[in-house]
């Protein structure tokens, strides 16, 4: 019993009520009164998600006939009636040469994330087979000062997931380590201040794609006598430097506002300076900071995928455009998976940044 | 208006009227301050003279708006001074500092912070080559003194008004200053409380003795606490109206205030000075 109630506060901490209200519903313990809060919280979302994917399955029905009435007529017109009847029969038996391509319907997307996963445990599989036959040669090669044989086969979809989060994760902190800092410099000092503005106000709205042809220009210069693949290290700088832009506006603007009372009291006190950033100004600043790295983080995810894509670097982003150049039977569909799965993530990882702001912040209001 | 005459020994002032400079605390002389607006310059003070004595608690009553606020921010050295000066015991000040403590209006603490940790970032401060420990125990004697035994560690955004200007208080007794300056300390608390809070602050009071210089709007409260109360003119150009001696034995306690014969006296003497 005490582990439910903890496990419902955690879900509500985390901004994700609507699970702790579910699981009441199952474990008896949900009272009249908190019926009509459990409608409003559970069934309607529920009801909400079945009718989008009604909607989509009703659309790509109708997208899936249009493309196909148009390959007969085109049949009809160009061939003949014979071509035309012969088009209408491959369309039916769900050949892939004649398949009609469009939005894919629910269950088609639903089989392609199955099919991912299916690949994914064979790859896995495999890795760790690859993995047992060359232990014993690895550690004749590394003792003999020869390098270690890895695995370089395909990545499987989940690999593909990691290595994002990986670019993503390297690339917040750089934001972070970047744009912290250098916001409170810069809130700190009015005359920073005004010598930073035109540069942040120029720079906050460039595109990812600019960004990464910055670093790209950059980094391939610096590393030009390197063997090693630069891919990742393009793609990490690119996203941190496009994303850290709300944490130095955020850092800024907490660290040059802080209460005046606050300042009077480091004053009277006497507090040095950096006692009076530490124990005054940063703790002050820390909500808006953190509203701040959670736009980051957000944007950090949403910019990776375009730039994943151009630098050629391993991950969600190469996955969905290679899926795109690919044209197979369920490319569409693995890409529709991809896009689940991008969202998703995004939604996670804004709730674990809410999570951390909720736990070392003292403002108890909840900041969405 | 005449200044009520005492009998009191210690208000014997010197021929030109001010008192002899061994017993003055604070020494406020020919105080202006001025802020520049685009329409030209606006004179919040001018020529005001106030002497205040060692261990001695001056409240300081006006209007809205008249620059008593102004004027406890000047003696903080939170607001710089356009003409005059002010002496603490004889020495000109220079800016802010914990010699002079000061109780804001409102408690002012580190939401983030525990009520123990907010008056230890004082004491920290001016007692450096005190051990952990001491200053610990100064921080808990203040504490206990003000009614929160049982809220060391709780922070101060849990706090109820009330309890957060009790930290308050704590806080500014705690670094032992010279002159303590409140800028209304409970203008922003009920009535009951606010009757609480000024029991907890004469008790410590009465046992430090720290020369206090307070701002009120409070009549009551202005003749409960203070030896002297000291009226402003309203602005611009704010100066010391008229001042009055408050004769009741201390301690004292609300009781024997409110019963004493001259409470009604004294109370109609400030209430006739702001209807004027």
């Amino acid at each position: 019993m005490r582990q439910s109630v903890t496990l419902s506060k955690v879900t509500k901490f985390m901004g994700l009520g609507m699970f702790g209200t579910l699981k009441d519903l199952f474990t008896g313990k949900l009272g009249k009164e908190d019926f009509k809060s459990f409608l409003r919280k559970t069934i309607v979302p529920i009801a909400s998600i079945l009718l989008f994917i009604g909607l989509w399955h009703m659309g790509a029905k109708a997208l899936y006939e249009k493309e196909a009435n148009f390959k007969i007529q085109k049949a009809l017109t160009d061939q003949g009636q014979s071509a035309a009847d012969a088009m209408k029969a491959c369309i039916a038996s769900g050949d892939i040469s004649c398949k009609p391509n469009t939005l894919p319907s629910p269950a088609q997307v639903w089989d392609s994330y199955k099919s991912l996963l299916k690949d994914h445990n064979i790859i896995a599989a495999d890795k760790a087979a690859f993995k047992e036959k060359t232990a014993a040669l690895n550690e004749k090669r590394i003792e003999d000062g020869l390098e270690a044989i890895t695995y370089t086969g395909r990545p499987s979809f989940v690999d593909q997931i990691f290595r994002s989060l990986k670019t993503v994760f390297a690339g917040f902190l750089l934001a972070l380590i970047i744009a912290v800092p250098l916001g409170i410099f810069i809130g700190l000092s009015p005359t920073l201040k005004s010598s930073f503005n035109w540069f942040i106000q120029i720079f906050k709205p460039v595109s990812p794609v600019v960004w990464y042809l910055l670093v790209f220009m950059i980094v391939k210069t610096l590393l030009i006598d390197s063997n090693e693949d630069s891919s990742f290290t393009i793609s990490f700088i690119s996203v941190g430097l496009c994303s850290m832009w709300a944490t130095l506006v955020n850092t800024a603007m907490g660290v040059s506002s802080v209460d005046k009372d606050y300042i009077n009291v480091a004053k009277v006190l006497k507090l040095g300076s950096f006692q009076k950033i530490f124990k005054v100004v940063l703790p002050s600043s820390l909500p808006l900071i953190f509203t701040g790295l959670k736009i980051t983080l957000s944007v950090a995810w949403m910019v990776l995928i375009a730039i994943e894509l151009l630098a050629q670097s391993p991950g969600l982003g190469l996955f969905v455009w290679e899926e795109f150049q690919n044209g197979a039977n369920d490319s569409n569909a693995k890409i529709i998976v991809a896009m689940f799965v991008i969202g998703i993530i995004g939604f996670l990882l804004d709730r674990l940044m809410l999570t951390i702001q909720n736990w070392v912040s003292f403002d108890k209001t909840e900041a969405i | 208006m005449s200044i009520t005459s005492t009998s009191n020994q210690s208000n014997i002032m010197t021929d030109n009227g001010l008192f002899p400079s061994n017993e003055v605390m604070l020494d406020l002389k020919n105080l202006k301050k001025v802020y520049p607006t685009p329409k030209g310059d606006y004179i919040v003070l001018e020529d005001l003279n106030l002497q205040i004595k060692k261990e001695e608690f001056v409240t300081i009553i006006g209007h809205s708006g008249c620059g008593k606020t102004t004027m406890l921010s000047m003696i903080a050295g939170l607001n710089p001074i356009s003409g005059g000066h002010i002496s603490v015991l004889g020495k000109q000040i220079k800016g802010p500092g914990p010699d002079r403590g000061v109780i804001f209006q409102a408690p002012s603490l580190m939401p983030w912070m525990t009520a123990l940790q907010n008056v230890l970032l004082g004491v920290n401060q001016v007692f450096p080559h005190a051990t952990k420990a001491q200053r610990n125990d100064i921080a808990k004697y203040y504490l206990q003194k003000v009614g929160l035994e049982d809220a060391f560690n709780k922070r101060a955004s849990d706090l109820s008004q009330g309890m957060q200007q009790r930290v308050g208080i704590a806080r500014a007794f705690a670094i032992k200053p010279k002159v303590l300056l409140l800028d209304e300390p409970f203008g922003m608390l009920d009535s009951l409380t606010r009757g609480e809070l000024q029991d907890i602050l004469i008790e410590i009071w009465n046992k430090e003795k720290i020369t206090a210089v307070m701002i009120t709007h409070d009549v009551d409260e202005a003749i409960f606490l203070a030896d002297r109360v000291v009226m402003m003119t309203s602005g611009p150009k704010a100066k010391i109206g008229d001042i009055l001696d408050i004769d009741f034995e201390r301690p004292r306690t609300r009781k024997t205030v409110l019963e004493h014969n001259d409470y009604y006296k004294y109370r109609k003497h400030l209430i006739d000075f702001l209807e004027h």
